[in-house]
C-alpha cells in the first residue's frame, strides 16, 4: 500500500493525454458502428418480413396446398414437405461421403503426392463455385442422364434429383468442415491407440471420429441449412412452386425457396404477403438448425 | 512345444487366454511369474541400426542386446536420437511415412523389420507410454477396456480392467469412480492409467518415451516405484532426460551422443552401453563420464 502511493505521489506512471484517450474513443465508437451498421440491414429485414409474414402463419398456411386463385387461402404444404423431404436425402448423401472423403484426406493421403494436393485444392476451389453452376450440372447429369439413379431419373425433374443436386453444392463444404474436426483430434491419440496394438482402421473409427463427431455434425447441420436455402439450382432441376399433391421421392417437388421466389414474382400484393409468410418458415427453420449446431457443438465438443 | 503346452496351461490357470490373432512367428514368451530370470536372456537384439528422415541420418550405429526382465535406459542430450530408436523397437516410426530403419532390430530372435511382419501384431507385444500422458476422451473404464476390445481379448471385461488398474497401482484410487471421464484426473494418474491401459493388452515389454517429464515429483516417484514392481514381470525400455531418474531406475544404461558432422548435419550414434552402475561411476568413454557429472548435456 505505501509503496503504491509513494508510487503516485511521485508521478512515476504518467497520466494518458486527453488526446489519446480521445482517439481511443473513436476508435471503439467506429468498431461499434460496423457492427451496427452490419446488424442493422439484417434487423430491418426481419422486422419487415415479420410484419407482413407473422400473422399469415397458421396451421392452414403450413398445411394448404398453393393456389393460383385463392392466395387468402393459399399455403406452402408441398413447399415445406419438399424442404424437409431435400434435407434428409441431401443429409443421407453427404454424411457418409462428406465425411469418408475427408478420412482419406486427413489419415491417408501422402500430402508429398501430386494428386492428393491437386484434390485438396480442387475441393477448396468447389466451395466457392457459384451454386447456379451445381444446377446446371445437376440438370445435364442427373436430371436427363446419363447419371441414372435407379431409374429415377427419368429425364425429368425429381426431388431425388435436386437433393443429389443440392448435396453437390454443399459436399466441399462437409468435407472442408469435417476435415478440421478430424484435424482436431491430436496426434496423441492415435499414437495412443496404435500403440496398444490397434489397427488403423480401428483407430479411427473408435478413437478419431467419436473424437471429432461433434464438429462434423455441425458442419453437416450448416452445409444443410445452406443447401435448403439455395434457390437457383432448384430451378435448374426443375423444382416448381404450385403444386398440388404432396412431394416423392421420385415425382416432381417444390421447396420454400422456390415458393417464395414464384410468389414474390407475382404482380398481385397478395401473393407478395405469402412470399413474406414463407420466407417467416424458412427462417425459422433455418434458425432451428443454426441453434441445434450450436447447442450439439456446446454439449458434445471435446476439449484436449 | 511342451513348453508351449505348459504355458498356456499357466496362462489358463492364470485365468488368462493367449492372446488370439497372434501370428506364429511371433512365439509366445515365457513370462516367469514372479523372479526374475536368472540368465540374461536377450530380448532385443539390435544391429547397425540406422534410422534416417529423408535420407538424412538421424541415429546410426546402434548394436546392442536388450536384457529380459531388466529396466534399460536411454540416456543423452538432446537430438541424439534415443527417443527416434525407441520408437523403433514397436515400429511407431512407421507413422512417420519419411523415416527409414536400416539394420536388424531383432525380437526374439525375428527380425521386426522383415517383409511379412505386421506392425500392428508387433505393437501388441510390445506396448508403449508416451512423454505427454495420452488418455483417450473417455471415462476410466474405456480407456483400459479399449485395448483388450480390439485385440478381441475374452474375459470377464470388469476383471482386466480392475487387474490392470492394479498393475498400474491405481486401482484405490479410482474404484469408485471408474465411469467417470479420464480428463478429470491429475497428470500423474492420467500417466499411469496410460501405463495400466498398457498392462491391459498384456505386452512383454513396455517403451517408455520420457514418461515422467510432464509430471511433479511425487507422480514421479509413484511411476518410478512401479516401473520397478513391473520388470519383476515385464521388460522396459525408459528414455529420460533425468539422470538421476536413470540412475534409480535402470539395470543398464545407454548413452548416446550428437556426433558433428561436416556441413553443420548432426546424427546421434550409441557412444556407450553397461550396467547402470559402470555407466555412473566407472564410464569407459569419457564423453560418458562428461555427460553424467555434468558437464554437458
Amino acid at each position: 500500500m505505501a509503496v503504491a502511493e509513494s508510487a503516485i505521489t511521485r508521478k512515476v506512471v504518467q497520466r494518458a493525454s486527453s488526446g489519446a484517450r480521445t482517439k481511443d474513443l473513436l476508435f471503439r465508437a467506429a468498431l461499434l458502428l460496423c457492427l451496427f451498421i452490419a446488424v442493422l440491414f439484417l434487423g430491418v429485414l426481419i422486422v419487415d418480413v415479420a410484419i407482413d409474414g407473422v400473422p399469415l402463419i397458421t396451421p392452414e398456411f403450413l398445411t394448404n396446398f398453393p393456389s393460383r386463385l385463392f392466395p387468402e387461402e393459399s399455403g406452402i404444404r408441398p413447399a415445406l414437405i419438399g424442404t424437409l423431404y431435400l434435407m434428409v436425402l441431401c443429409a443421407a448423401f453427404i454424411v457418409p461421403i462428406g465425411v469418408a472423403a475427408a478420412v482419406y484426406l486427413e489419415e491417408y493421403a501422402d500430402p508429398s503426392r501430386w494428386y492428393n494436393r491437386l484434390i485438396e485444392v480442387n475441393i477448396q476451389n468447389l466451395a466457392s463455385v457459384p451454386s447456379v453452376v451445381y444446377g446446371i450440372l445437376g440438370l445435364a447429369f442427373i436430371v436427363r442422364g446419363p447419371i441414372d439413379i435407379w431409374g429415377l431419373g427419368k429425364g425429368s425433374p425429381t426431388l431425388l434429383a435436386g437433393a443429389l443436386t443440392l448435396g453437390l453444392l454443399v459436399l466441399p463444404v462437409v468435407i472442408i468442415v469435417s476435415r478440421e474436426a478430424i484435424r482436431a483430434v491430436p496426434p496423441s491419440i492415435r499414437e495412443g491407440s496404435l500403440a496398444l496394438g490397434a489397427t488403423k482402421w480401428q483407430t479411427i473409427w473408435k478413437q478419431v471420429l467419436p473424437g471429432s463427431v461433434a464438429g462434423i455434425a455441425t458442419g453437416v447441420i450448416l452445409a444443410l441449412s445452406r443447401a435448403i436455402g439455395e434457390t437457383a439450382p432448384l430451378i435448374l432441376v426443375g423444382a416448381i412452386a404450385f403444386r398440388l399433391t404432396d412431394p416423392t421421392i421420385d415425382g416432381q417437388f417444390s421447396a420454400l425457396p422456390i415458393a417464395i421466389f414464384q410468389a414474390a414474382g407475382e404482380p398481385r400484393p397478395e401473393f407478395q404477403i405469402l412470399a413474406a409468410g414463407a420466407i417467416v418458415v424458412l427462417l425459422a427453420v433455418l434458425l432451428l438448425m443454426n441453434s441445434l449446431a450450436i447447442y450439439l457443438r456446446n454439449r458434445y465438443e471435446q476439449k484436449w | 512345444m511342451d513348453r508351449i503346452k505348459a504355458q498356456d496351461a499357466a496362462r489358463a490357470r492364470a485365468g488368462v487366454s493367449a492372446t488370439p490373432g497372434l501370428p506364429k512367428v511371433l512365439p509366445a514368451v515365457d513370462r516367469p511369474p514372479a523372479e526374475p530370470a536368472v540368465a540374461h536372456e536377450a530380448i532385443f537384439s539390435l544391429q547397425d541400426v540406422q534410422v534416417a528422415y529423408d535420407g538424412v541420418p538421424a541415429v546410426q550405429e546402434v548394436t546392442f542386446d536388450l536384457v529380459k526382465n531388466e529396466i534399460t535406459a536411454f540416456i543423452g542430450p538432446s537430438g541424439c536420437g534415443k527417443s527416434t530408436l525407441l520408437r523403433c523397437l514397436n515400429r511407431m516410426n512407421d507413422l512417420i511415412s519419411s523415416a527409414k530403419v536400416s539394420g536388424k532390430v531383432l525380437y526374439h530372435d525375428q527380425d521386426l523389420y522383415a517383409p511379412d511382419i505386421d506392425p500392428v501384431q508387433v505393437r501388441k507385444r510390445i506396448g508403449m507410454v508416451f512423454q505427454k500422458p495420452n488418455p483417450f476422451p473417455k471415462s476410466i473404464y474405456e480407456n483400459i477396456a479399449f485395448g483388450p476390445r480390439v485385440l478381441g481379448m475374452k474375459g470377464d471385461m470388469d476383471e482386466i480392467v480392475e487387474t490392470a488398474l492394479r498393475k498400474g497401482a491405481l486401482w484405490d484410487e479410482v474404484k469408485d469412480r471408474l465411469k467417470t471421464n479420464a480428463f478429470g484426473m491429475s497428470g500423474g494418474q492420467q500417466q499411469r492409467l496410460c501405463i495400466a491401459r498398457t498392462m491391459a493388452v498384456e505386452p512383454d515389454v513396455i517403451l517408455m518415451d520420457e514418461p515422467c517429464s510432464a509430471l511433479d515429483p511425487i507422480s514421479t516417484g509413484a511411476i518410478e516405484e512401479l516401473m520397478l514392481e513391473l520388470k519383476r514381470n515385464y521388460s522396459i525400455v525408459i528414455v529420460t532426460h533425468n539422470m538421476q531418474q536413470a540412475a534409480r531406475v535402470s539395470d543398464r544404461t545407454a548413452f548416446y551422443n550428437v556426433d558433428k558432422l561436416e556441413e553443420g548435419k548432426r546424427v546421434g550414434k550409441l557412444v556407450e552401453f553397461a550396467p547402470t552402475e559402470k555407466i555412473f561411476t566407472a564410464p569407459d568413454d569419457k564423453r560418458t563420464e562428461a555427460y553424467v557429472t555434468g558437464k554437458f548435456g
